[in-house]
């Protein structure tokens, strides 16, 4: 009930008139500075296996917070979270974050491995993970300077199939051994 | 105004105890106000976030962060240092001087020794300080009265290490000097505590120690309260799994008086019980100045607050955050003092700026090494209901089960959080 009517409130932007202190339903920043104690000032996180959400698009926050809260993409915390937000509030937030620069991160990276990648890169996912993966078609996320570790646990929950792969992605996963998606890390790891 | 941090920092060292005169009568005025400033009292979890989110918010407004500590150490993640998991503190240590290169914090450190309501002013150790609102974060202080034979001695003897710091390493100490077989005694106070789950991660910490370091020893808990009061089910899987026959705990043992000689706690003053480490958690309050200043309501423990806005509502323009304030159902945690200092920011740049109040939103997530490798975690979002903070029905929970996941996730918690704090 509380949810439909907070969730009524952002999406129309109207304001009730209320005996409470609280008169207007929390702002985007309000929503999103909450997630930051975990995700990092801005979006912009400092934990290797924490992902930053600053530049991601709003399209691809969107589509990851609706699969955990319906449960198909796996997490530990996430779900839990996630279904404590309604569809507007996850699309404030989720603009919110689109709007943060790109947090860039110094990792350290394997220089034959950035070289590799960054081949395997341009030949088969630059049409998804456009520019260097710094930006994404429709809810493709944003790899560039994305914490290694994080994204070697999902590449791992993809394979072992617990995270669901996305067809067009799949067709190129599945002939690239594990060097060459290692390799594909270490490259986004390494653009700023 | 145009003095910079570091020449301000050096007058009002001098100020202070250069002459070697008492401070007598008036206190001296540290830093004349000009503009809009709030100060912050506590550079914990609670204050430094308040203190850098008024200024990424406004830069009008100046803060001034008043901690007693050149450092601050912090709760969580103590336990795996006293498990033997950690080295030592100094991943959980931080510093304030980029919360003032990064976004001009004023720090200042003294201790606040009183709050003028009526006259917006604090006293502290090196002067005065004038504010428009104030933001209290000052954590808890013990209610060692209600401990028989406690004194100011006790800490040193049976530590409570739930101040992160010199207390944490006394008990580290002691577990590491004692013999193997001997035993440890964790007494649990009454609820509401700082961390509700931290005796039981404590517990976990010490009997990992134990199994690897000194397998013929175990430990005793003992707890007022009537079960485990956060994550019961997960802790006692986790126990029976790894430590069955090294913990034994007791509920409903409420410890009401110590004898210091025999190393002794007493139940209800009568049944004693014998540890050659005691790790005696008193019951808890909020932090003295809270105290001191009249925050504290008519249970004489915690502060009352607006919990759109963390106002206290016993005095105008100080507002109560962190493990002091009475937050509606979000808990005394780290993460909880940390989504609270932003609300309480947001707010107060609202107010100073006569704009309206922003509607509430929080979260905690909180996590438990039950092993070395393995966490569990709880999990909540808050909205404002009725006034009161309560959890957004249908979701956070407790995990599932122990799992490595959830570890690995924590360390990345602590690294944020404690950048948060500090850059
Ligand atoms: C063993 C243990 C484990 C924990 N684990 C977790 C965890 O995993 N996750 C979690 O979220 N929470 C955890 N917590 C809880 C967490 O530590 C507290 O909830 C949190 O520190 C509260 O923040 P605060 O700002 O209220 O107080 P604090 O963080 O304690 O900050 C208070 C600051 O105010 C200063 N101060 C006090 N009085 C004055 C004065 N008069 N003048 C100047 N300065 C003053 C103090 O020096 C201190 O630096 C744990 C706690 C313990 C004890």
């Amino acid at each position: 009930m509380m949810m439909k009517w907070r969730g009524w409130t952002l999406a129309t932007g109207v304001l009730a008139i209320s005996a409470l202190a609280q008169a207007a339903p929390p702002s985007a920043a309000m929503l999103s500075n909450a997630c930051a104690g975990c995700h990092g000032t801005n979006g912009g996180s400092a934990g290797p296996t924490m992902p930053s959400l600053a530049s991601q698009s709003k399209e691809a926050i969107e589509a990851a917070m609706k699969k955990f809260k319906s449960g198909e993409r796996p997490s530990t915390i996430m779900g839990r979270l996630a279904k404590g937000y309604s569809d507007a509030e996850v699309s404030a937030m989720a603009e919110y974050f689109s709007k943060q620069k790109l947090h860039a991160t110094n990792q350290a990276v394997d220089a034959a491995k950035v070289k590799k990648g960054a081949s395997l890169q341009e030949s088969n996912c630059g049409r998804c993970h456009i520019e260097d993966g710094k930006e994404g078609k429709d809810d493709t996320p944003v790899m560039a300077s994305q914490w290694l570790p994080y994204m070697q646990m999902q590449m791992a929950d993809y394979l072992s199939g617990t995270r669901k792969m996305p067809e067009k992605m799949k067709e190129k996963v599945d002939p690239m051994s594990k060097e060459d998606l290692d390799a594909l890390l270490h490259f986004y790891a390494s653009v700023k | 105004m145009t003095l910079d941090r570091r020449s301000f920092l050096k007058l009002v060292g001098a100020g202070a105890g250069a002459a070697g005169l008492p401070l007598i009568g008036r206190a001296a005025e540290l830093m004349p106000k000009s503009g809009k400033r709030v100060v912050v009292v506590g550079g914990g979890y609670g204050g430094t976030i308040a203190a850098k989110y008024i200024r990424m918010m406004d830069k009008n407004i100046e803060v001034v962060l008043v901690e007693k500590n050149d450092h601050f150490v912090s709760c969580p993640f103590s336990n795996l240092y006293i498990g033997g998991i950690l080295p030592d503190l100094t991943e959980l240590t931080i510093k304030f001087d980029k919360l003032a290169s990064n976004h001009g914090v004023k720090v200042v450190q003294a201790e606040v020794t009183g709050i003028d309501a009526a006259g917006h002013t604090i006293t502290t150790s090196k002067g005065t300080l004038k504010y428009d609102r104030l933001v209290v974060s000052p954590g808890i202080d013990f209610r060692i009265e209600e401990i028989e034979g406690y004194n100011d001695k006790t800490p040193e003897l049976m530590p409570h290490a739930w101040k992160a710091g010199p207390q944490t390493s006394l008990l580290r100490k002691q577990l590491v000097d004692m013999k193997d077989g001997g035993t440890v005694v964790l007494s649990v106070p009454l609820g509401p505590f700082r961390c509700p789950p931290g005796p039981y991660e404590r517990t976990s910490m010490i009997a990992h120690y134990l199994k690897t370091h000194k397998p013929k020893s175990k430990i005793i808990v003992v707890d007022a309260n009537p079960d485990i009061v956060s994550k019961g089910g997960l802790f006692k899987k986790g126990w029976k799994k790894y430590y069955e026959g090294i913990i034994d705990y007791r509920p409903a043992k409420k410890v009401t008086a110590i004898d210091a000689g025999k190393m002794n706690v007493l139940i209800e003053g009568i049944e004693e019980v014998h540890g050659d480490v005691i790790n005696l958690i008193p019951p808890q309050r909020a932090a003295k100045i809270a105290q001191v200043a009249g925050l504290v309501g008519d249970d004489k423990k915690w502060c009352p607050v607006n919990q759109a806005t963390f106002e206290s509502t016993l005095h105008k323009d100080i507002h109560v955050i962190g493990d002091s304030s009475i937050a509606g159902a979000m808990p005394k945690s780290g993460y909880s003092a940390n989504s609270e200092a932003k609300i309480c920011a947001t707010n107060i740049v609202a107010l100073m700026n006569g704009r309206e109040i922003v509607g509430l939103s929080g979260i905690n997530t909180c996590y438990s090494y039950i092993t070395d490798k393995e966490a569990v975690s709880v999990a909540a979002v808050y909205a404002l209901q009725e006034g009161k903070i309560a959890g957004v029905k249908g979701a956070g929970g407790v995990s599932p089960d122990l799992s490595a996941a959830e570890a690995v996730y924590a360390k990345s918690w602590l690294k944020n959080i404690l950048t948060e704090m500090s850059t």
